[in-house]
């Protein structure tokens, strides 16, 4: 066997390599640099009525999570269930109704019931932006100073709350 | 129900194609004749499963059971029945479900047409399709089963991809797709080849019709895709460099190195081993671009939801394909001893340049598009590579080749006078650097040396082309006899290279005379840009089948004479994606563009952005042409003929063998 025939493969597996070290990374994780940083400032129309403003500055001091949601979003309703089972257990939730249909939005929580807090819509991206979202569900966990310090994309359920979420609420409760 | 029965197709399909693999290439392998015989049957079975189950996941689209997951994510009962149907290709696991139907396809399509190839190696290539297609299924049962259900059925499905939503992109990944997945078929042909130790010319003869029907597709394909983004982006560029597009236009490149350099194995049967070499290329870069675009490795407007389970399953795939098969190749590449000579002057020298200039452009468009993915592997920070770096490469890269197009087709095999072939192209040459500095200083409004190069190159091209027509005119017969005995192939690279002319001088005169304008405009207020008026008259409000959309009336005039009425349009579909609908008036010299920005202010003014396009048209004409010259190629006689008399020769070698 020449040598000068592997050549191909050597170059191909030393691609493979860098493939792999890539997939390690999530060149969309942006918002991973927003953790441990300050949450940037909630200020949006309620959805209920919206001269009156929904801020995070009402919440400070808290323990609270940001729920980044839409009627158009199947996991989203998927979510809401366990979002009710979160309310129950008496935690705050803030949502954002994200580009979306206000009537639908008061219909469905009306329907399947509501786990918000309070909920403000941003059907122009203006505050998700912010927040680096790039789909819907996506959930943000803020503790009392007002600093992201976990977020999740994609659909909440009981094995995240348990593993992850329940023990870092309390431990932020106790900071 | 119906999503089982395709879920269970699916299954079959796999089973099917491991029975497909593993069976004709251990027979071929042992001489075992009724195992061999097993391929093509196989293959046909594994193609009905696969028809199943598309047609299974279609039917699930066609009467909206949200209840698959897949289809509440990418579809709603407002949605119109075409993009139902071309939703099935719209996101992941369809697209990958697509894929896959694909290579059966093809598959398929070779159990039909190679009747006149040797049944060893027709088992050869349809198992080593076979396991390239369990590789997928596996991929698509294990992590992206489109049959997957929902567990709360919702009422209602979610919104297709705004981006989607057009006649033109609905029909452009299944072009892409085919050329993707086509050069599977000359990939095969290589394995098998190497598989049986005869890496002679005649795999290289087989394997021509099918990487020029493939090359035909993606052709297509990547000029739907480069059209759509014309039109429906409202940037008025038709090329990104993004690296999804990259992601297509390599295995181009590659296969357009292929296609020549399979000529010059079949006729002469040089570079036997590089052949080989380029086919396994051309089906790695398919199989990179679906890594790039699948496993989320790299950011994309083109990339789809991403799971990293996903990008380690396809990377494994991916490095038992390409590693298994460069492995292979240095193994049996090392046996070929090439006899054949030939001289300095001659064609293969031409179409090796060519080669070369080709690979080393696939590998620096390459380079660009990993570049950004290694420095942040090597932990040197996230950077992004922009069109900046890829024209500053792509442009001297292009030039030279441009003008050898003009050259190489004009030597003859083996060793030419170069003596001679000068004297015959000087003539040529000092036309079309005349033509091209001439051009451009009568015709256009400012003068560049750009456009001189690109007038110039396609001058050059058209004229030698016309001179190869010509000198087949041998032995005193009139042109009309020369013209019908031209062989098809012969047409093909007629075609494809004044295909090449005509993209030359569409890229080179749009990129350096558009004008573009971004204004704002009242109702009633005009505009000139590149001598025409543009007169606007204001915006409506309308509302379509699963959009709101705002409606925009410009009406264009040439020195006071109405020219045509555009009605370009902004849409805000219910997932709250604005989509632009450019206003366009083409024409074979010129485009007119308009797009709507945003509404300014209470008054009806609109930020309008205007643009005066020169000859963007040639662009894909240029893309036109040179399929045209592909299929013509790929319908050449003499495949068929070679191919019938290979047949007989080789059943009695194989008779006598057993």
């Amino acid at each position: 066997m020449k040598a000068r025939f592997l050549i191909p493969l050597v170059i191909f597996l030393v691609l493979v390599v860098f493939l792999a070290i890539g997939l390690t990374r999530d060149p969309r994780d942006v918002p991973s640099v927003l953790i441990n940083k300050e949450a940037p400032v909630i200020s949006l129309p309620s959805l209920y009525d919206e001269s009156q403003i929904v801020s995070s500055e009402t919440m400070k001091g808290r323990v609270w999570l940001v729920n980044v949601w839409g009627t158009w979003c199947p996991e989203c309703w998927r979510e809401h269930d366990f979002l009710m089972y979160l309310k129950n257990e008496g935690v705050p939730i803030v949502g954002i109704d994200w580009r979306d249909d206000s009537d639908d939005a008061k219909k469905m929580l009306a329907q399947q019931g509501n786990p918000f807090i309070a909920v403000g819509i941003d059907p122009e991206s203006k505050a998700v932006m912010d927040w680096g979202v790039y789909g819907a569900p996506e959930t943000f966990l803020i503790d009392k100073k007002g600093f992201i310090r976990w977020k999740h994309t994609g659909g909440l359920n009981a094995e995240l709350w348990r593993n992850e979420l329940k023990p870092l609420m309390a431990q932020l409760e106790a900071e | 129900m119906i999503p089982e029965l395709g879920h269970i197709a699916l299954i079959l399909a796999l089973c099917m194609a491991l029975v497909q693999s593993i069976i004709p290439l251990v027979g071929a392998h042992k001489g075992i004749a009724s195992w061999v015989a097993v391929a093509k049957p196989a293959a046909q079975a594994n193609l009905l499963f696969m028809v199943i189950a598309y047609g299974c996941l279609t039917y699930s689209f066609l009467v909206h059971d949200f209840s698959v997951s897949y289809v509440a994510h990418n579809s709603n009962t407002a949605l119109p029945t075409l993009y139902l149907i071309s939703g099935v290709w719209g996101a992941h696991e369809g697209s990958l479900l697509f894929w896959a139907l694909t290579l059966s396809l093809w598959t398929g399509a070779v159990t039909v047409f190679s009747r006149s190839v040797p049944d060893v190696m027709v088992a050869r290539v349809v198992g080593v399709m076979g396991l390239v297609t369990v590789g997928f299924l596996l991929f698509m049962l294990l992590t992206s089963n489109p049959f997957e259900r929902l567990i709360n059925v919702p009422a209602e499905g979610r919104e297709l991809n705004p981006l989607l939503q057009d006649p033109g992109l609905a029909i452009h990944p299944p072009m892409l797709y085919m050329g993707y997945v086509g050069f599977s078929v000359a990939f095969a042909f290589a394995i098998a080849a190497m598989l049986g130790g005869r890496l002679d010319a005649a795999w290289a003869r087989w394997s021509r019709p099918w990487t020029n029907v493939a090359w035909v597709f993606l052709t297509l394909g990547i000029a739907l895709g480069s059209w759509w983004a014309y039109y429906e982006l409202g940037w008025g560029g038709w090329w990104f460099w993004d690296p999804v597009e990259n992601a297509s236009f390599m295995p181009w490149i590659v296969g357009t190195a292929l296609m020549h350099s399979l000529a010059v194995t079949e006729k002469r049967g040089a570079f036997k081993a590089w052949t080989v070499l380029l086919a396994i290329f051309a089906f790695s870069l398919s199989l990179l671009g679906t890594f790039l675009v699948r496993s989320g490795v790299l950011t994309s407007v083109h990339a789809f939801a991403t799971d990293p389970s996903r990008g380690v399953f396809i990377l494994i795939f991916l490095g038992t394909v390409i590693g298994g098969s460069l492995l292979l190749y240095s193994w049996r590449a090392a046996q070929i001893k090439s006899t054949v000579k030939f001289d300095i002057v001659s064609r293969e020298t031409g179409l090796l340049l060519n080669n070369v200039i080709l690979v080393v452009t696939a590998c620096s468009v390459l380079l660009g598009t990993l570049y950004p993915l290694i420095l942040d592997a090597l932990g040197a920070g996230k950077i992004s590579v922009g069109p900046p770096y890829f024209n500053s490469v792509f442009v001297p890269l292009t030039v030279p080749l441009a003008f050898l197009v003009g050259i190489g087709a004009l030597m003859r095999w083996k060793q030419d006078d170069g003596q001679k072939l000068f004297k015959r192209l000087i003539p040529h040459f000092v036309i079309s650097v005349a033509l091209g500095l001439i051009a451009p200083a009568v015709f256009a409004p400012t003068y560049s040396l750009g456009a001189a190069l690109g007038v110039g190159l396609a001058t050059w091209i058209i004229l030698t082309s016309t001179q190869w027509l010509l000198d087949r005119n041998t032995a005193g017969r009139g042109l009309l006899q020369t013209i019908r005995n031209t062989p098809r192939g012969g047409w093909g690279m007629l075609f494809g290279h004044a295909g090449i002319a005509i993209f030359i001088i569409g890229v080179s005169l749009t990129s350096i005379y558009s004008v573009e304008k971004d204004v704002r405009l009242e109702p009633g207020q005009d505009y000139e840009l590149g001598g025409y008026v543009f007169h606007f008259q204001g915006v409506e409000n309308f509302r379509g089948p699963n959009y709101v959309g705002a409606k925009g009336t410009i009406n264009i005039s040439k020195d006071g004479e109405h020219v045509v009425t555009v009605s370009p349009e902004k849409r805000n579909y219910s997932t709250g994606m604005p989509m632009t609908e450019a206003g366009i008036d083409a024409g074979l010299t010129r485009d007119l563009f308009v797009a709507l920005g945003e509404p300014l202010g209470d008054d009806g003014a609109w930020a309008v952005r205007l643009y005066h396009k020169p000859f963007v048209r040639w662009i894909w004409l240029g893309c036109i042409f040179m399929s045209l010259g592909g299929l013509l190629a790929a319908s050449d006689r003499r495949y068929f003929k070679l191919a019938r008399k290979t047949r007989l020769a080789e059943n009695e070698s194989t008779v006598g063998a057993a």
